[in-house]
């Protein structure tokens, strides 16, 4: 049992509901309290608000057990965890209350957090949301009451209702309605009148003329003692109009909060070490050139520099997309974004802001992400030949009206009647509809799409470039040739790996299993290995200089070699393993008919091995983040519609220059911030996963516009004549939403063997 | 016919006092945490005797 406990300490597992009780969390709590500082808000009544994002919240279990432990802290008034978001949100009394005391509980039971500012963008759509709920609970309730009503005026025509009694009907309807619509369409007509401001016609413009048509005329049947009011058509109309306003919305807040949470996790801080000696923790963006900073084994460098002091071994794949780490030495150069893996580094910061390589790429992505802006999303397409043609069919039914010697009044009520019957429920409800069941789905699968026209854009894809490290690959080194090795050297080496961050250490570990502690004193050589002093001699475990031998290139693999007391050497092999279901997704991607493509930073030898193994004609190597972007705009040019899937931030750039891009969820910031799509876990299966369910999704889309077209086909020559009564309206009207709703709903289906994907993604665990 | 003389008034209200319930929950918050509230009602927590 203690060596089991032995392992779990080397390997803290990120799961749900593990109380990590680290070994002393002062430091971690003072780090997050300055971190956290800025976005600490004071709200009107004199308390301050703090919200944080929780990065492993993972079940409902967890929300109980972060309030309990917040219940009874003096001077909080509120500490609430909210599952969707996963967000905790504190508030408490200013003076009285010291904020690190509020953060050690939650940190306490292993949780990590971060600070999150709730930016201006956040705040408004949040109100919006709110907007759009109020706007519909109205509609709702107006539809719900006219339609009582109305059902009794339509039973009234066969039966024995008399004038007085419609009429008083016709009123009190006209009572709920005017005021409801005046309400409750205010999204529409805003939206409307800044389109028709801007000299553009949208979908709302005709969705408003309806409405607002359509209930002015009724008013003036109602005032005339007429039959026939819409008053019905115009309220169900807002009401089914909003349900699909809002499921848009909704989507687009759910993908954005998860893509601002991992940003907010993101956010590093950094150890500044003052002239005098002292050392101050500080946000890196704080940094300026000729500061010093200390990066201790397992964080991320803040920002470029040069090395003063100290000897490590640095992951370099997000930047270069190489998968061996790098030893630097003092007067290195050291770039924002690399992992410190071993020894504890002084740096000298050379450039922040706007000159550091991270900005560098940044930029690149900016350029190219202008290309993408001009997609335009199918619903507004539709809108852009849709709009037009309903106003001009409305006129010219007014117009044939008046040929054929009809009064005005009624060739004006056959027009409004064509503005009611072909209002675009079909592009308003169903192709939200649409999005939210095929991102619903995705979500499960573990996929994050960050918008709508990501998935219609992803549906067109005809070719894929994928990243190799960290994308075809985990991005971390597996053991070869464990099965060669006698189980007693794997272990003793395994137990002195232990004590190291080293990628291949950590690998060592994993391989052998349970290990034995080791009774020795064990050091750490930064960037060439470790060594464990005993009485009877030393041990040595590390590059091929630390136990002296000679070096040998392996090309794609990577050694480690084991020095025993006798002198006796053993040799431990390691490949930067494919994921491991990449082979059979190249396979089924082909199967589908997308051509492949590997383009990679790392060297050519490494590149053209993974290629053969996955069947890959197509691969450079060597290829920097200008020139990713470049092949990317070469094959735009070419014709294709081309998908990016990478994850370094040399891959940043091209994820923004390409058709449609996805990122595994451990990607670095500025590839998740350009990728379309993020997918969770090991497997690779996400993303033939995704491309089906964009494809599915665009053929619902499709099909839904052709059956509203059908529907029109047959309603609008009807309202034309003029035969369509509010009864045949409200009919028409609702069977037609149900159907292309109905329609849009099965796109959540058929995504059974991608739970199973899911369970076995969640069984490994992910780092 | 002339039941309908309270009978509109009372569905009327009836259907108000239903809008005014949801504003209300809106307006305070309750569907800001679709996801957990599903699973708070299943928790036994000593947090309502403070409220």
């Amino acid at each position: 049992m203690a060596e089991q406990a032995e392992t779990e300490r080397v390997e803290p597992a990120a799961s749900c509901c593990v109380a990590v009780s680290g070994p002393d969390i002062s430091d971690r709590v003072a780090a997050l309290a300055a971190a956290s500082e800025k976005a600490v808000e004071s709200l009107p009544d004199g308390q301050q608000r703090l919200v944080l994002v929780i990065e492993n919240l993972e079940c409902a279990g967890c929300v109980p057990k972060i309030e309990g432990a917040l219940r009874d802290l003096p001077g909080l008034s509120e500490g609430r965890v909210n599952l969707t978001t996963r967000r905790l949100r504190l508030v408490w009394q200013d003076e009285t209350t010291n904020l690190e005391a509020l953060l050690r509980p939650v940190l306490a039971l292993g949780y990590r957090l971060a600070p999150f500012q709730v930016g201006r963008m956040e705040a408004r759509d949040a109100e919006e949301r709110r907007f759009l709920l109020r706007c519909l609970a109205v509609a709702g309730f107006a539809a719900g009451n006219v339609m009582l009503l109305s059902v009794s005026v339509w039973s009234g025509l066969w039966g024995d209702m008399g004038p007085a009694t419609r009429d008083l009907l016709h009123w009190v309807s006209a009572l709920i309605a005017l005021p409801a619509v005046a309400y409750a369409g205010r999204p529409f007509f805003r939206s409307a009148v800044s389109a028709l401001s801007a000299g553009r016609l949208n979908m709302d413009v005709p969705i408003s003329l309806a409405v607002v048509l359509a209930a002015a005329m009724s008013l003036f049947e109602t005032m005339r003692g007429g039959q026939e009011t819409y008053f019905d058509a115009s309220v169900t109309l807002l009401f089914f109009l909003l349900i699909g306003r809002l499921l848009d919305r909704m989507m687009r807040g759910r993908a954005r909060s998860a893509a601002e949470n991992l940003m907010a996790l993101k956010v590093d801080s950094a150890l500044v070490v003052k002239p005098c000696g002292a050392r101050e923790r500080r946000a890196a963006s704080s940094l300026k050139p000729g500061d010093v900073f200390q990066v201790a084994p397992g964080e991320h460098l803040p920002a470029d520099g040069e090395v003063l002091e100290g000897r490590a071994a640095l992951d370099v794949s997000a930047i270069t997309g190489e998968s061996l780490p790098q030893t630097v030495e003092p007067r290195s150069k050291v770039h924002a974004g690399t992992m410190n893996l071993d020894g504890s580094l002084l740096v000298r910061v050379t450039a922040s802001g706007e000159r550091t390589l991270l900005s560098e790429v940044l930029r690149l992505v900016e350029t190219a992400e202008q290309g993408r802006a001009r997609y335009v999303r199918l619903a507004d397409r539709a809108a852009r030949i849709y709009a037009p043609a309903v106003h001009l069919l409305a006129l010219v039914t007014f117009a044939l009206g008046l040929g054929l010697g009809l009064t005005w009044q009624v060739a004006l009520m056959n027009a409004i009647a064509v503005l009611i019957v072909t209002c675009p429920c079909a592009l308003g409800l169903a192709v939200p509809a649409v999005q939210v069941a095929a991102v619903g789905r995705l979500l499960r699968a573990g996929v994050l799409v960050k918008s709508g026209d990501a998935l219609e854009r992803l549906a067109q894809v005809d070719h894929l470039v994928f990243d190799k490290t960290g994308t075809l690959t985990l991005g971390r080194p597996v053991l070869l040739n464990g099965g060669e090795v006698a189980s007693s050297d794997l272990q003793c080496a395994a137990a002195l790996a232990a004590a190291s961050r080293h990628p291949l250490a950590t690998a060592l570990v994993k391989a052998a299993g349970p290990v034995p502690l080791l009774q020795a004193e064990i050091t750490e050589v930064p960037g060439a290995g470790l060594i464990a002093a005993a009485p009877d001699g030393e041990l040595r475990l590390g590059s091929a200089a630390h136990v002296g031998v000679e070096d040998v290139d392996l090309g794609a693999e990577s050694l480690l070699w084991l020095k025993h007391r006798d002198g006796r050497l053993v040799c431990f092999r390691f490949h930067d393993a494919l994921r491991p279901d990449a082979a059979a997704v190249m396979t089924a991607l082909k199967a589908q008919g997308l051509t492949l493509e590997i383009l990679s930073g790392d060297r050519p030898a490494v590149v053209a091995d993974v290629a053969r193994r996955l069947g890959i004609e197509t691969w450079q190597a060597g290829v920097n983040p200008a020139e990713k972007s470049a092949r990317l705009q070469a094959l735009t040019t070419a014709g294709h519609r081309v998908a990016m899937v990478g994850d370094g931030l040399n891959d940043a750039p091209a994820l923004a220059a390409a058709y449609a891009s996805i990122s595994p969820a451990q990607a670095s910031e500025a590839s998740q911030v350009a990728a379309d799509l993020l997918f969770q876990g090991e497997a690779l299966a996400p993303v033939p996963e995704a491309l089906t369910v964009g494809r599915k999704a665009r053929r619902l889309v499709l099909q839904n516009f052709a059956i509203a077209i059908g529907y029109n086909l047959v309603a609008v020559p009807l309202a034309m004549a003029g035969e369509i009564t509010p009864l045949l309206a409200a009919v028409f009207m609702s069977c037609s939403s149900l159907v292309v709703t109905a329609n849009a709903l099965r796109a959540a289906r058929g995504g059974k063997s991608s739970k199973k994907r899911e369970a076995a993604a969640i069984a490994v665990p992910a780092e | 016919m002339n039941a309908l003389i309270y009978l509109i008034p009372a569905a009327l209200l009836l259907g108000g006092l239903g809008l005014a319930a949801f504003l209300w929950a809106l307006r305070s918050g309750q569907f800001d945490d679709l996801e957990g509230a599903k699973y708070r009602i299943l928790q036994d927590d000593e947090d309502s005797e403070k409220r």
